[in-house]
């Protein structure tokens, strides 16, 4: 057993870290935030030059098909930087989908660009009412004999304000709450229909809620086999899972480090705060949630590729419910031990507070993910 | 025993009702329900109403125009002004200032200023906090020198609550350096709008402007200003202490912020049914309000002991630590509660007047800025750590 990363896949997290370090101080990511498109495009472009956005396709696309480990590594030196570029759901959710069920023109025309940089998709799976269902799907997709019509609202679409394709899930079939019917189609945000709700996050970054009102898409936007989504859903959220696992961990990294640094340099009472004990055992509290978090974030990573099992939807909520757990844990005691100036906008800190206890919103909290993993209990 | 309200504070407790109903303006009312900004004017415009009553200062004697409640009554105008939505009234004047002026402040300053706390002409700040002095208050820097009947003051205080609304600030300042830290401070009133003063803000992580940095540079404060005796001021300040920690367990907010937590999860949706009715949602709430009606006792058990002419001492710490805990714990389910809808910040769903769609819920908006700005609870008023280390060694005696 080795759990370390091999010379290519530590190559590649290195490169990630010395674009992340050169390129996106927190003061940067604050302008980047604030700005029309809620990132930095230039390191978007940056991302694609320098093949990251490639990392998980092939290599005629030119990528070097990466599995779990390199999402990881890619999104962990993300999330130590805070990075708010839409790379979870353009390369690996939306790419991921595409990859997997997409007939050959539709890869032809997306996956390149989505590979390169130089398209941006984004994803809508979730609704109004679906809580972190994926499966609960009101948005419904009429066929119209040349097409589709579709009609509904996606909420809390990420990227979605500026994306290049809008991937979606609507209802072919079926009831609300059915795996069984739910078909994905591919969406222009121009078409005829489609209306944004923009507004920034509360960690920072940009989404929007979208509006489907009489969208005619042709037969050629179904993506994959009409009504057989769910399991092509569940298998690349599973990857994002993964990607956002390493993500997280990358921002408990930092967390901690700010944490305690700030241990050792705050002085009162004539000594610095990390003498008190009660300090200490909170930062080894939090450390031992951070290795919890690395350790299960490597497990997902072995999985999030694998074909699809009981076993890998296990390790994955188990995953999932670690890092949201962890992420929060850290985020609170990390404040507290800060005193006020961790709860000031002008520190780093809060930043990456607010995003970890983000991350647990994001494709199923830990309550959600432990109902699932409760579900999936083995016997024995 | 007797866990019941008498037939008086039952008749109170109707006075106090029908006051409301008929006072209490609406748009206030929601905006504390909605948890949304409350502005100056908003506060202004409330005190006023409850001057007119007299039911402004409960802390204060009859003589100077305050309302001699007994502990149970404040209990209970408490627990209804939070059920109703009343806002918290901000504490620095009436509760803080006034108390210490009230004891120990010449007859002048209270000719002074307590009228005008009252009016709400003055509008109060806490200059305690420096950069260097959080929770080693005592080891505070900014300094007092006194230059005929002014003192020149110079240094810096931070974490301000609302400083950029007040117009005085109570000072905790340095006069002597020659003696232990606890004995060198003096208490001084000064005018906000005295030359060389500076208010800078301080953004809070939900972006909110609520707390400041206040800079003193050859500030001149008359003699005057000086409440009790020079040198004195850490005992003033103390007393002070055990007023502000008094509350801070905020027993009514929690279960006004309970009841709305219970409401939002009757309305949001899981598995196609009220959040409510899942099975370990509706666990993770009963176990925070049966943590809360334990916490509720705890506290009428302080109060009715403070009633018998006891004080309240170490055991308000603990009351305030429980407090917190659970105040930000029903903040995090809020917060859970709306699911994705949490990650959205659509900052103008947070005007009452907002006339537009909502993004999901109508109280969403807020519900993950006050799960992040409500972190200051164990923070502030002598954090959490703190107030432990208080009851270990004034009750455990370790
Ligand atoms: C079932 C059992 C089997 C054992 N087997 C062996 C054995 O095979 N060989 C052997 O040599 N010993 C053995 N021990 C002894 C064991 O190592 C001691 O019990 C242990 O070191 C704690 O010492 P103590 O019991 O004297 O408690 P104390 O040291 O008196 O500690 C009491 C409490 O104070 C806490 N405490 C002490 N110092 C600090 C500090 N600096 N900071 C914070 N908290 C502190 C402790 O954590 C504990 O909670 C065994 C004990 C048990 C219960
Ligand atoms: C929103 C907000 C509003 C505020 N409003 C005001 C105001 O209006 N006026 C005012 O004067 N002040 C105000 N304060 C300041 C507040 O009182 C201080 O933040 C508080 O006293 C803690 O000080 P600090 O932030 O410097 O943290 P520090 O004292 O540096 O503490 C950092 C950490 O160390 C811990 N710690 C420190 N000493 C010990 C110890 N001996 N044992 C164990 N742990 C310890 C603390 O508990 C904390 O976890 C406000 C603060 C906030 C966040």
């Amino acid at each position: 057993m080795d759990f370390r990363l091999n010379e290519e896949q530590q190559m590649l997290q290195d490169t990630v870290a010395r674009l992340v370090r050169g390129e996106y101080s927190f003061e940067k990511r604050l302008e980047f935030s604030e700005s029309e498109l809620g990132f930095s495009e230039d390191f978007w472009k940056q991302l694609g030059e320098l093949g990251l956005t490639a990392v998980p396709f092939p290599e005629e696309l030119g990528g070097f098909g990466g599995g779990g480990v390199e999402v990881q590594s890619v999104m962990t030196e993300l999330g130590r930087g805070l990075c708010i570029e839409p790379y979870l759901q353009s390369v690996v959710l939306g790419g991921g989908l595409i990859s997997q069920v997409g007939n050959d023109a539709q890869k032809e025309q997306w996956l390149g660009g989505i590979a390169s940089g130089e398209v941006r998709a984004a994803v809508g799976l979730q609704e109004p009412q679906s809580f972190y269902d994926l499966n609960n799907v009101e948005t419904r997709a009429e066929n119209s004999g040349d097409g589709y019509v579709l009609n509904g609202r996606k909420a809390v679409v990420i990227g979605g304000h500026c994306a290049d394709v809008l991937l979606v899930s609507a209802r072919t079939g079926g009831d609300t709450r059915e795996a069984d019917g739910i078909s994905l189609f591919l969406v222009s945000p121009d078409a005829d229909g489609v209306e944004r709700r923009t507004y920034p996050t509360i960690d920072g970054a940009k989404g929007c809620d979208l509006v489907l009102n009489n969208v005619k898409v042709g037969t050629d936007a179904l993506l994959g086999e009409e009504g057989k989504a769910a399991d092509i859903i569940e298998y690349q959220t599973g990857r994002a899972i993964s990607g956002l696992c390493g993500e997280a961990v990358g921002a408990m990294e930092v967390a901690c480090d700010l944490t305690l640094d700030y241990l050792k340099q705050r002085k009162q009472f004539g000594v610095p705060i990390g003498k008190f004990q009660v300090l200490q055992h909170r930062m080894v509290d939090m450390m031992s949630e951070l290795e919890q978090a690395r350790s299960m974030a490597i497990l997902a990573a072995s999985v999030a590729d694998e074909p699809q099992s009981d076993e890998r939807r296990r390790i994955l909520a188990a995953a999932k419910n670690v890092i949201g757990r962890a992420g929060q844990f850290i985020s609170e005691k990390g404040i507290q031990s800060h005193g006020g100036i961790g709860m000031t906008w002008e520190y780093n800190f809060a930043h990456y507070a607010k995003r970890l206890v983000m991350i647990n919103h994001q494709l199923g909290d830990d309550d959600f993910h432990l109902e699932r993993y409760a579900a999936l209990l083995q016997a024995s | 025993m007797n866990m019941n309200y008498t037939a008086e504070e039952l008749a109170f407790r109707d006075e106090v009702r029908a006051f409301l109903d008929e006072k209490l303006p609406e748009d206030i009312a929601a905006k504390v329900k909605g948890f949304r900004r409350l502005s100056k004017e908003d506060h202004q415009r409330w005190q006023k109403i409850l001057s007119e009553k007299g039911w402004y200062a409960t802390h204060w004697p009859e003589e100077y125009g305050g309302v001699k409640w007994s502990p149970v009554q404040k209990h209970i105008w408490d627990d209804e002004s939070c059920r109703y939505g009343v806002p918290r009234s901000i504490p620095f004047g009436v509760n803080m200032v006034a108390p210490v002026i009230i004891k120990f402040g010449t007859e002048e300053q209270k000719q002074k200023y307590l009228p005008r706390i009252l009016s709400g002409e003055d509008w109060w700040c806490q200059g305690y906090s420096e950069p260097g002095a959080g929770s080693d208050l005592a080891s505070l820097k900014t300094r007092a020198v006194r230059e005929g009947d002014h003192y020149i003051v110079n240094g810096q205080k931070t974490w301000t609550t609302l400083g950029q609304h007040a117009n005085m600030i109570f000072c905790l300042v340095r006069t002597n350096t020659e003696v232990k830290a606890q004995e060198g401070i003096s208490f001084l009133l000064i005018d906000m709008n005295t030359p060389g003063i500076t208010v800078r803000p301080i953004i809070t992580l939900d972006g909110e402007h609520e707390v400041n940095e206040v800079f003193f540079e050859d500030v001149k404060v008359p003699v005057e200003n000086l409440v009790g005796e020079e040198d004195k001021g850490w005992t003033y300040a103390k007393y002070l202490l055990t007023y502000e920690r008094t509350g801070l367990a905020g027993i009514g907010i929690s279960k006004a912020a309970l009841s709305h937590l219970k409401e939002l999860a009757g309305r949001r949706l899981k598995n196609g049914r009220p959040l409510i009715e899942d099975p370990s949602f509706s666990q993770r709430i009963a176990q925070v309000e049966i943590d809360l009606t334990a916490a509720a006792i705890s506290n009428l058990r302080i109060i009715a002991s403070v009633e018998g002419g006891g004080v309240p001492g170490a055991e308000s710490s603990m009351l305030k630590v429980r407090g917190t805990e659970i105040r930000q714990t029903i903040n995090d389910l809020a917060r859970r509660a709306i699911g994705p809808y949490a990650i959205p910040f659509v900052e103008e769903e947070l005007d009452l007047d907002y006339d537009g769609e909502f993004l999901s819920d109508e109280n969403a908006a807020p519900l993950a800025a006050q799960y992040f700005n409500n972190r200051k609870l164990s923070i502030f008023g002598g954090s959490n750590e703190i107030q432990k280390n208080i009851v270990s060694k004034m009750i455990l005696g370790l």
